[in-house]
């Protein structure tokens, strides 16, 4: 039994079909990207495996570590350990950044019944993950996201996972509108992050960002399903022949 | 419907928990008013002959003023003849220590919260407690007279300290202002009393918290505090109410008067019984509250965190008379299933150098009905007046409403006047976002709202802050679905 098992998966948002049977397979340590055109479906994905309410299944299974993932809210499926990194990170003012990491990781070590970090102890953890993904410490005292430059916001979301350490990583057009020197360091800081332990579905447009995080596995989305799946050398492939390649085959 | 929503709904459910009633034989005067019955207030609190006049002149300038409409809320005509003016749990002799309070009205403040003990309280907080009409129990008074501060109920001040409350009674709001200040000085019961002297910091918080207990009672407290010359006071207030089908009128009045580089600091964590979930009963707030800076360099803090009664009307405002004295106002209300406030404040620069900030969070869920509404006038004679105002309006769910009415008088022209206001949705997305990293939905929301409110909570008193952020979070359980 794989970490992750996508059987026939079907999910509507806004009244539509958008998935419309996806099958996939993650197991420990793999690194599988998701690509495809704009509308195959490849965010919806992300969004309907944490839970977000505008995305309603409406046929097949999920089951995460052997329980059915679909039975769960979005915060027990968090704190069961999946991760998503959000497309567009949303700002929550006046809440501190490290106080809400801190209820974050203490809701999750609650669940796995584990004792809460004291402030003391939280603050080492971050110290330590901070300094992992050259994170200015700045940003940990400011409000969550508030007034953060789109790159701030997409480190943001990296750290958030360094320090929540999920099972599964999910990380949702996480490249879209950085430049090259944000890709890198949010690069780094997932590829610091692999681990035989740990499972990644990268979510991308572009083969960009592949080629600083090197998936296992590359999976081509379009019109809800999976077209086509293989290994990197299909992100490569794609880049030189286009989306089109695809649909034409 | 997911679990957590249903978890949700099992919370709003959770009755109000201040809403039950003390058995407590009372002392309730008939329903109605009119001159007798004023007269009978006065003569029950053993009043001498000028209060007893001062309580007709105002008794008889209301019966010829009408009831505001102005304001932005809706209710059934009040009919004051229905209400008994004076109610007071009976007691067999006269007070001489808080041994003596019954029982029954000690169990209930110990209840709410409040034990009446004073080894038992909050290391440096001082109380006094007002059970329907009258004070029932004032702690640590021999302390603080020791540093020759009067905290008192206010019918002890008229008869131990007559000079002091007349020369101030009425100086800040007469009892000409509006219709329910008229009202509240002809059949005022009790309430509190402080003076701080000359210099003195006063070292503990001082607390009032307020109790309706009687059915079909209205309750008209009058607080006064003064703060002489270099002195400086904190001070609370609290209140909670059973709950009942019939609406209660709460009609209070609060002076402060701050001399020279005086400093007062006024908290009210306001819990009336707002009604059920579909409006029926609850208590109408309609207060008036001002402050007079009157000293130079003298400053004056309304902080207020507005969660209950059905209606709360109220605009707690600063005369800045003296130069370079100071008024602020941070201000928290909510308002959910049928609640309606209409609250803000009034800042009136009349000394030079004047500086008023004004920080309003509105926060408005289910049918709620939130409106601020807030006055700055700069006077003539203000130079170099400065104002700050930030109104800041919270909706959650599609069928509440946010307002906001602010006025700018300017008469000076080296004033500076700034207003920000923003309304947002407290959005799905942010919720979603807090869950996915793993905290439930009632935490998201508690933790938006209190960020929201961040500026306000920090001018609150340690111990208070809490508990005001453990109130704002159950008065809008049930608020998001």
């Amino acid at each position: 039994m794989s970490m992750l098992d996508i059987k026939n998966l079907q999910v509507k948002a806004e009244d539509k079909d958008i998935l419309r049977g996806i099958d996939l397979h993650v197991n420990p340590g793999e690194v599988h990207a998701i690509m495809g055109p704009n509308g195959s479906g490849k965010s919806t994905l992300a969004r309907a495996l944490s839970g977000h309410p505008e995305y309603v299944v409406t046929g097949g299974t999920v089951t995460f570590e052997g329980k059915d993932l679909l039975e769960m809210d979005p915060d027990e499926r968090a704190r069961e350990g999946v991760f998503m990194a959000f497309q567009y990170p949303v700002e929550i003012a006046g809440v501190n950044n490290s106080y809400f990491l801190k209820a974050a990781l203490n809701a999750k070590r609650k669940h796995h019944g584990q004792p809460e970090l004291d402030a003391m102890e939280f603050m080492q953890l971050v110290q330590e993950k901070a300094k992992l993904l050259e994170i200015d410490r700045s940003m940990l005292t400011r409000a969550v996201n508030e007034g953060f430059s789109g790159g701030e916001k997409k480190r943001n979301e990296i750290f958030q996972m360094a320090l929540l350490e999920p099972k599964l990583a999910i990380l949702d057009e996480t490249d879209s509108g950085l430049d090259i020197d944000a890709l890198k360091l949010v690069a780094n800081g997932v590829n610091a992050m692999r681990s035989p332990e740990r499972a990644f579905i990268v979510v991308t447009h572009y083969q960009r960002l592949l080629n600083y995080i090197v998936p296992d596995f590359v999976h081509v989305l379009s019109g809800g399903k999976i077209v086509k799946s293989g290994g990197k050398e299909l992100a490569h492939e794609l880049e030189a022949k286009g989306y089109g390649w695809i649909d034409a085959a | 419907m997911s679990t957590a929503t249903e978890t949700i709904e099992q919370l709003a459910n959770r009755e109000y928990k201040y809403g039950f009633v003390t058995d407590v034989e009372s002392e309730t005067i008939p329903k109605g008013l009119n001159e007798d019955i004023v007269r009978l207030i006065s003569q029950k609190k053993a009043e001498p002959e000028w209060l007893l006049e001062w309580r007709l002149k105002a008794f008889r300038l209301w019966l010829t003023m009408k009831e505001p409409t102005w304001q932005n809320v809706k209710y059934d005509p009040i009919n004051y003849q229905d209400i008994s003016y004076y109610s007071a749990p009976k007691k067999k002799k006269v007070l001489n220590s808080l041994d003596e309070v019954d029982p029954e009205v000690k169990r209930t403040f110990d209840k709410l919260g409040i034990p009446l003990e004073e080894q038992k309280l909050f290391a440096g907080v001082a109380v006094d407690a007002v059970f329907d009409s009258v004070s029932v129990a004032t702690t640590f008074r021999e302390k603080l007279a020791g540093m020759g501060i009067i905290f008192m109920s206010f019918s002890e001040a008229v008869q131990h300290h007559p000079d002091l409350v007349k020369k101030y009674l009425g100086s800040v709001v007469p009892h000409t202002d509006n219709f329910f200040a008229a009202l509240n000085s002809a059949v005022f019961s009790d309430g509190s009393f402080v003076y701080v002297p000359k210099g003195v910091r006063c070292p503990m918080e001082l607390s009032t918290y307020f109790r309706i207990n009687a059915k079909d009672t209205g309750q008209f407290e009058r607080t006064l505090i003064i703060a002489d010359e270099g002195a400086y006071v904190s001070y609370l207030e609290g209140c909670t109410a059973p709950m009942r089908d019939e609406n209660q009128l709460h009609a209070a009045v609060v002076e402060l008067v701050a001399h020279d580089d005086a400093t007062i600091k006024y908290s009210t964590i306001q819990n009336w019984y707002p009604g059920d979930k579909e409006g029926k009963g609850g208590i109408y707030n309609f207060v008036t509250k001002r402050g007079l800076a009157q000293g130079r360099r003298s400053k004056i803090t309304w902080t207020q965190v507005e969660t209950g009664s059905a209606i709360t009307w109220k605009y707690p405002g600063c005369i800045l008379q003296g130069d370079g004295s100071i008024g602020e106002f941070y201000s928290v209300a909510t308002t959910n299933n049928w609640q309606q406030a209409d609250t803000g404040t009034k800042m009136i620069h009349l000394g030079k150098n004047t500086r008023s900030t004004i920080v309003s969070k509105g926060i408005s869920a289910g049918h709620g009905q939130n409106t601020y509404r807030g006055l700055v006038r700069i006077g003539k004679n203000a130079t170099n007046a400065r104002n700050y105002s930030q109104c800041d309006s919270l909706l959650i769910g599609d069928k509440c409403g946010a307002h906001t009415f602010p006025y700018l008088e300017i008469r000076n022209t080296s004033a500076k006047v700034e207003h920000e206001a923003s309304t947002s949705k407290i959005g799905e997305d942010q919720i979603f976002y807090c869950r996915q990293r793993g905290l439930p939905t009632e935490d998201a929301v508690n933790m938006i709202v209190s960020g929201f409110c961040k500026e306000v909570f920090r001018e609150l008193p340690m111990e208070f802050a809490v508990e005001a952020q453990k109130l704002l979070s159950v008065s809008l359980e049930g608020s998001v679905g």
